[in-house]
């Protein structure tokens, strides 16, 4: 087994035990340490398969913002140290129910497919690359996208702001 | 509440795995895989931006952001 895999496997370990304890444990300050860790094996992922940027913007956007805000919010709303409720036992024979389903589906599907092997030449994953097509407005262009998820962007940050505002400032009008 | 906005972001992730290693391992010679996962993570945070602010607000009227006590809209 070479470095590689070795690496892989530990970072598959990494997120999905993460994952696993994220969703089954009990105290909810515990749950968001674990997706923590899940969320930096899976930029550890991204940096295995040579891509950088996705690597940093995952690092940036989820390990930085959401998951601070996730924890802001659990020290706003409640006693970090609290137990939650244990689920019922038929929710959890559903879900694993589910979860069973889910996995027989996908790998009934994936079976009989073979993958079929590229022979382009791999493009350049450089930023400069990226930015140049994500910018362009030729055929494979993403120009109308970035428009519009920063409109969403723009929307969300003022529903956020407006959702939170105080009542009080609504009765003075 | 939060776990639910938790598992939602798990879930996101798991997605942007597979994108970015299909377009990895299949079309090495494209970029489209990159570009969804990027206005994923975006959404994604928007999306818990947005869930925050709701369960900060759900928590100053109802003092609980359980599921079970937000229930005036149930039916």
């Amino acid at each position: 087994m070479s470095a590689s895999a070795i690496f892989f496997y530990i970072l598959s370990i990494c997120i999905l035990g993460g994952g696993l304890l994220a969703v089954t444990s009990k105290k909810i300050f515990r749950s968001a340490i674990w997706l923590l860790f899940s969320l930096i094996g899976i930029a550890g992922l991204y940096f295995w398969m040579q891509m950088e940027f996705i690597a940093a913007v995952q690092i940036i956007v989820y390990v930085g913002g959401i998951v601070v805000l996730i924890i802001f919010s659990i020290f706003l709303t409640q006693q970090s140290g609290k137990q939650m409720a244990k689920p019922s036992a038929g929710r959890i024979v559903f879900s694993l129910l589910a979860v069973c389903i889910g996995f027989a589906l996908t790998y009934s599907l994936l079976r009989p497919y073979v993958f079929p092997t590229s022979s382009m030449a791999p493009v350049d994953m450089s930023v400069r690359n990226i930015g140049n097509q994500m910018l362009s407005t030729t055929e494979h262009g993403y120009v109308v996208p970035l428009e519009v998820v920063s409109v969403l962007l723009l929307a969300a940050m003022i529903g956020c702001i407006v959702i939170a505002m105080k009542i009080k400032t609504r009765t003075n009008e | 509440m939060i776990t639910m906005l938790m598992s939602v972001e798990l879930i996101l992730n798991s997605v942007n795995i597979n994108f970015v290693s299909f377009n990895k391992y299949l079309y090495p010679d494209k970029l489209d895989g990159v570009f969804f996962a990027i206005f994923i993570i975006t959404i994604a945070a928007a999306e818990a931006a947005v869930a925050i602010a709701i369960i900060i607000n759900l928590y100053r009227s109802h003092h609980s952001i359980d599921v079970k006590d937000a229930e005036e809209m149930r039916f």
